[in-house]
């Protein structure tokens, strides 16, 4: 294999599993900067995942070759519902993060496959119609030796994931709405001496993450697995919240994390391929992703800055 | 109708807490360009009502009139429409912001909501430049002094054209320049046209600002006066409802044996400097000795290395006979020392738990607090009911949190625990720092009953007339070292004045003489 094919190959397939930790990973962002941890994205992918799938069987004689986009905005939709209950908890209720999170990860599959085997008849729901398959980038494949590594036959949702790590990087930072978001997770006290509604705040970040972790989910039933089971998300909503730290609550950082937790579980896929690392066994491949989640926790952890008032709830005085 | 001078009439306001009155019927009134001061003891209620004012806190009952009209301020955005801004007591501020973030946030400046970061700056640089209240438009408050994070609160009012502004403690945080400037700061605001609201325990400040003070007692408004017709001494009796004595009773000391002995003690700071250099203190059974200093000359380190919350790098220090170098603090603690942290939110007190948890925090795991591993909660509720009945802690109940507590109360809560387990030797780190006069008159008093008892006392304060008043001896440190040892009648505030700003004892001890003997001259030549 030349080493264009091979570069291509590695890149795309990278892209391919970073998508989905793209998305959840921003939407996590976006919650913990509003002051709420979301470990429940977990569970939303799931939900995502799950409802994606229902739809991209149920609509492909209405959508054609648009299934997947129209489907992952229906897995972003159920994921932003799921999420309400996580805001109503953290934010009204006063619940811990923690354990509202840890209910929506244990309820979403439960309900997911529950649904699944009622509709379905098994733990599976067998092959998608219309997967996102492989696509060129407009325009940008064209390039020479750039143009087919990078943009040839590659992932259409990663590229979705950028623009949106793009666009959130300026929401966050450059915006009115992003100042009083990250305000609120810092020092909830203080905006509402300025007159900013600090649950109205909150709420928006806990359900943009819903939406984006929901669309996480769905690329992950429509890109990877081409189906949706009790595997298909199997631990990559807390892989988008490594990267989301590891990202340190910056989108575009968040968004580079998220390529290299792709890269490092691609590998298991297309490492035989690879001359270097043919020859570990395919067992060492599929422990890397998690190891290095570990690692990279133990080692940017202590360092890296978390929003003051995070996992913290904030009572009105009256 | 109410006459058109006042900018603000706030008409029997009552706020309760529970069955609790923290305000009871309390009436104040601001003329326009004037500076009122509001006087109280700690808990009186000052914060509580200043709250109420600009929309944190709605009350119970009771009117507000602002310029003549009657309103009702829900919330902070209302406030801020009326004109009304507060610089509150625990700075309402984003650490991790600029500056200007802190000041526009809730108000930026923008086009199709993105924000016009340029212009922001621009504002408020000339909004700092017109009341020459100097900050760093770009900086993040995290890197700004206390001075200049108190000047950007300021400034957040103003950009929101507040021309009614509370300041809720302000000095507490200063140093004595701060302050000063802070004063030169509330006049101009006042020639601008604005009135002004101050809260403060120091009756020198009032004296030298304020127009009127109105003093409220334990929720109730007592009574609004002149200052300028007012003494000192009777805005300290209105606001105790007894007469207060500023000056410190004692006796000379009887010093004994030493209960502290610190040898050739070397302690770095976090980020590896020296903060304490090699340097040798005693303190004696029967004695207070003080240590004087500027802020941020090694007297934190050098408590913290005492009492085992840092890590002493060369040195030893011995307690009560006993070495208790890099011991951990249980130890520490055990072999006789009682702390008052500078820190009290952070080092002093658990805030979430409560108050009589809080009292037993040293001695919760010994008897009688505690049997074969159970806590024995009757005892622990005992023992804080009747801590808080003879140091005069105010709350309304010891199962209150920590946290509800007003600031000067949480203080004399941690003050009331550690003097009563009568430790060989009692760190004082600021012991006063937010109190009220009373409670100050107070705590000096308990100081010395220590030190009478046969104990160690070290106390440590940035306040000159504390540190004269209560200490035997004072050490003053410089640079990590103690560049001093005098006693503390044969000095005074000008030589203490100059050690703080590392002259050698022999050189200020001779300008001190000198200059009173030149002024003794021109006196004299005058004549
Ligand atoms: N949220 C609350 N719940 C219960 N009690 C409260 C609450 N807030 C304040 N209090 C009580 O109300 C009283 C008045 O508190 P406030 O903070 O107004 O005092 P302050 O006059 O500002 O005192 P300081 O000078 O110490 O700051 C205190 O006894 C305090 O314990
Ligand atoms: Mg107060």
């Amino acid at each position: 294999m030349d080493i264009i094919r091979l570069m291509q190959l590695i890149v795309s397939s990278s892209l391919t599993f970073a998508a989905p930790l793209i998305l959840t990973a921003i939407g996590g962002t976006f919650s913990e900067r509003g002051g709420v941890v979301n470990i429940g994205l977990e569970g939303i992918m799931v939900m995502g995942a799950f409802m994606s799938a229902i739809f991209n069987i149920q609509f492909v004689g209405t959508f054609g070759t648009m299934t997947p986009w129209v489907g992952m905005l229906a897995g972003g939709v159920i994921g932003l519902l799921f999420s309400i209950i996580h805001a109503v908890a953290t934010v009204n209720l006063r619940a811990d993060h923690i354990v509202s999170g840890t209910v929506i990860n244990l309820a979403a599959p439960a309900l997911a496959v529950f649904l699944t085997r009622a509709l379905f008849g098994a733990a599976q729901t067998g092959p998608l119609p219309r997967a996102f398959g492989r696509t060129n980038i407009f325009l940008l494949h064209r390039i020479p030796v750039i143009g087919p590594i990078f943009f040839r036959n590659t992932s259409g949702p990663a590229f979705f994931g950028i623009l949106v790590a793009i666009i959130s990087w300026f929401i966050l930072f450059k915006t009115r709405f992003g100042l009083r978001l990250r305000s609120v997770g810092e020092n909830p006290h203080a905006a509402e001496t300025l007159g900013i509604k600090v649950y109205t705040m909150k709420y928006a970040g806990v359900l943009i993450s819903g939406f984006l972790g929901g669309m996480g989910g769905a690329i992950q039933s429509q890109a990877i697995h081409n189906e949706f089971g009790i595997l298909t998300v199997a631990g990559q909503g807390f892989i988008a919240m490594a990267a989301m730290i590891f990202g340190k609550w910056n989108p575009l950082g968040a968004m580079g994390a998220a390529i290299f937790f792709g890269f490092a579980q691609s590998l298991a896929r297309v490492g035989n391929s690879i001359p270097v690392i043919q020859d570990i066994p395919g067992v060492w491949l599929q422990i890397l992703p998690y190891l290095l989640t570990i690692l990279v926790l133990v080692g940017v952890i202590g360092r890296a800055e978390a929003p003051a008032a995070i996992g913290k709830t904030y009572i009105k005085s009256k | 109708m109410s006459e058109t001078n006042k900018v603000i009439e706030m008409k029997g306001i009552t706020k309760k807490f529970g069955n609790f009155k923290a305000n009871d019927n309390i009436h104040l009134d601001l003329k326009k360009g004037e500076i009122h001061a509001l006087l109280g003891e700690n808990g009186a209620g000052k914060s509580t009502l200043m709250n109420i004012l600009s929309g944190l806190l709605e009350p119970t009952e009771g009117e507000i009139w602002v310029n003549g009209e009657k309103v009702s301020i829900s919330s902070p955005d209302v406030a801020n429409q009326l004109g009304i801004g507060m610089v509150h007591q625990h700075f309402m501020l984003v650490d991790k912001f600029t500056v200007t973030e802190n000041i526009i946030l809730g108000k930026e400046k923008h086009k199709f909501g993105f924000m016009d970061q340029a212009t922001s700056q621009k504002d408020v640089k000339e909004l700092s430049d017109q009341y020459g209240l100097r900050v760093d438009p770009k900086a993040r408050i995290s890197d700004i002094s206390v001075g200049m994070q108190q000047r950007a609160e300021i400034l957040k009012t103003l950009y929101r054209g507040a021309d009614i502004l509370i300041f809720d403690e302000p000095t507490g945080v200063l140093t004595p320049q701060e302050i000063e400037e802070l004063m030169e700061i509330m006049n101009a605001l006042v020639k601008e046209g604005k009135s002004i609201i101050l809260i403060t325990h120091k009756l020198d400040e009032i004296k030298k600002v304020a127009d009127r003070c109105t003093v409220i007692r334990r929720g109730k408004s007592i009574d609004t006066v002149d200052v300028a017709t007012t003494s000192q001494q009777e805005l300290a009796d209105m606001m105790v409802g007894r007469s207060v004595s500023f000056k410190v009773d004692k006796k000379p000391a009887d010093p004994k044996e030493p209960v502290l002995e610190i040898k050739n003690l070397t302690v770095k700071e976090a980020r590896g400097y020296d903060a304490v250099k090699a340097i040798d203190l005693d303190v004696k059974a029967g004695e207070i000795l003080g240590i004087a200093g500027v802020d941020g000359n090694g007297q934190s380190e050098l408590i913290q290395a005492i009492t085992g919350l840092t890590k002493v790098d060369s040195g030893s220090i011995k307690l009560d006979g006993k070495d208790i170098t890099n011991k951990k603090p249980r130890k520490i603690t055990e072999t006789g020392l009682g702390h008052i942290p500078e820190d009290r939110q952070r080092y002093g007190l658990v805030l979430q738990m409560k108050l009589e948890e809080n009292m037993s925090l040293q001695t919760y795991y010994q008897k009688p607090f505690s049997n074969h591993g159970f806590l024995n909660h009757k005892e622990i509720k005992e023992h804080a009911k009747q801590l808080i009945e003879e140091f005069d802690v105010r709350t309304s109940s010891e199962e209150n949190t920590a946290s509800s507590l007003s600031g000067g109360n949480q203080q004399k809560a941690i003050i009331a625990r550690e003097i009563y387990r009568n430790p060989a030797l009692l760190i004082a780190a600021q012991p006063t720092r937010g109190l009220d006069v009373g409670a100050i008159e107070y705590i000096h008093k308990r100081l010395i009953e220590q030190r009478d008892h046969g104990k160690g006392v070290l106390l440590m304060s940035y306040e000159l007339d504390e540190v004269m008043n209560v200490s035997d001896r004072i050490a003053v440190m410089y640079d990590g070292n103690i560049i001093a040892i005098v006693n503390a009648d044969e000095t005074n505030e000008k030589e203490l004045g100059l050690l703080m700003a590392g002259v050698p004892l022999e050189k200020a001890h001779e300008q001190v003489t000198e200059t009173e003997g030149k002024e003794r001259e021109t006196v004299a030549n005058e004549k």
